[in-house]
């Protein structure tokens, strides 16, 4: 039941622009990159300082001085470049970026989104999460619907620390698309084989359903 | 040393200087254009009590990882430190201080210092624990929290890849990162590369970091130790 992490990312490609510049984060996100459409131009942005990553490499291309935001080995595609992370981050803050994707612990109906700390737990810092959704004007967010026993992750208020206020706008679960309007999670598509019912029921913020809420098709 | 020549004979001579509780700034992001043999050197000094800005600690076993295990830090101020086990055990039991800030104004924080810029406003962390205590401000509607530059350092740590002996910098592909903002930040700005060439044979059109910044200039070898291995399936 649900769609699979790369279904996630599946459904999230797309939402892919030709010419796109795209800030994918860890995890999920990652994964949106192996479902670009055919034919269409998206250029990935790495914030440690790549604008056009290209893929692992191999064994024999391997080179400890080029890394993605992961800390992973990557490569580089024609026509890339490099700067420093002032730079970068002059381009994330700036609005230059034209899709962010990342993950979450919870995201609300105000728009506020939680990804960098449990308290508790360990704290493992927020990175560059923050400064992404505050300088992005289009954000995606990838994440679980609630959690294994069944606990929203949508909600009226996030309970967790919060990563940015009024940044969450279009939200792809395991189970739906949510778009965030007017303070209200409207739904959009809901995943194969998954009723409005049980979206409702997992969903503790409050949910406008249309009269048709189409299945995702893969 | 004489004249515009910033070279050092030893990385004793690169680290004259260094006291216990001093301000650092280390580049790198991850393991990535780390100053290794800086940090090594300072394990082998044994300067105690440091507060380090970097982006993040290393790993157990290399990079700032190497001085946590010696306790030499006191604070590290920094935006991720996910990936070091002994860093999560030294901040729980209180043996190490932890000031997070958000990787974007922790780059303009040095950026800022290097710059002669008191401060700056950015949307960055609005409404989050970040803000707290922080003034804000409107412009054009929108809140922006305002940030203080870090203050110089007492020393800046940097790793570049090529140099010549007046100091100029070049940088490769991702090993840039922090270091290019952190050289222009310290009182005293040592930088380890590896390779130096004499006066004229980097083409100014691409140098990095003009010499200005740099006080101290070291060729070293490095292992560039990689932190998380993937290659194509």
């Amino acid at each position: 039941m649900g769609l699979s992490r790369e279904q996630i990312a599946q459904r999230i490609a797309k939402e892919m622009k030709d010419g796109y510049y795209v800030n994918l984060g860890i995890g999920i996100p990652t994964l949106v990159a192996n479902y670009i459409p055919k034919g269409m131009e998206v250029m990935f942005q790495s914030e440690n300082g790549i604008l056009g990553m290209g893929e692992f490499p191999t064994e024999e291309t391997i080179d400890a001085d080029l890394i993605n935001a992961g800390k992973q080995t990557v490569t580089v595609i024609k026509g890339s470049a490099f700067f420093s992370s002032a730079d970068s981050f002059a381009m994330i803050r700036g609005g230059h970026v034209d899709l962010t994707i990342l993950g979450a612990f919870e995201v609300d109906s105000t728009g506020a989104l939680a990804s960098w700390m449990i308290p508790g737990k360990l704290v493992k810092g927020m990175g560059g999460a923050m400064d992404l959704v505050a300088g992005a004007e289009n954000i995606i967010v990838a994440m679980s619907h609630a959690s294994k026993d069944g606990a929203s992750k949508i909600l009226k208020k996030c309970s967790l620390p919060l990563t940015g206020v009024n940044c969450v706008k279009l939200v792809v679960t395991d189970l739906a698309v949510l778009k965030l309007e007017d303070g209200k999670f409207h739904l959009l598509e809901r995943a194969p084989g998954v009723s409005v019912e049980e979206i409702k029921r997992l969903t503790e913020a409050e949910l406008i359903i249309p009269a048709n809420v189409p299945e995702m098709t893969f | 040393m004489s004249g515009f020549n910033k070279i050092v004979k030893s990385y004793d001579e690169a680290l004259e200087g260094l006291k216990d509780n001093m301000l650092l700034m280390v580049g790198g992001f991850g393991l990535c254009g780390i100053p290794e043999n800086l940090i090594k050197k300072i394990q082998e000094k044994g300067t105690k009590g440091l507060t380090c800005i970097s982006n993040n600690a290393g790993v157990d076993g290399f990079g700032l990882g190497i001085l946590l295990e010696k306790k030499q830090i006191k604070k590290m101020i920094s935006s991720y430190v996910g990936e070091n086990a002994l860093f999560e055990k030294l901040v729980l039991s209180g043996e190490l201080e932890l000031e997070l800030t958000p990787q974007g104004t922790l780059a303009e924080k040095i950026r800022a210092a290097g710059a002669g810029i008191p401060g700056f406003f950015t949307a960055t962390g609005y409404g989050t624990l970040v803000a707290e205590g922080k003034d804000v401000k409107m412009f054009n509607g929108r809140p922006y929290v305002l940030e203080p530059a870090f203050p110089k350092a007492d020393f800046a740590l940097v790793k570049a890849w090529k140099a010549d002996t007046y100091g100029n910098l070049i940088f490769r592909k991702t090993a840039a990162n922090f270091n290019p903002m952190i050289a222009t930040a310290g009182k005293i700005t040592v930088v380890e590369v590896e390779e130096i060439v004499q006066p004229g044979e980097l083409d100014p059109n691409f140098i990095h970091v003009p010499g200005i910044y740099v006080d101290r200039l070291i060729k070293g070898t490095f292992e560039k130790r990689i932190e998380q291995r993937t290659v194509k399936k």
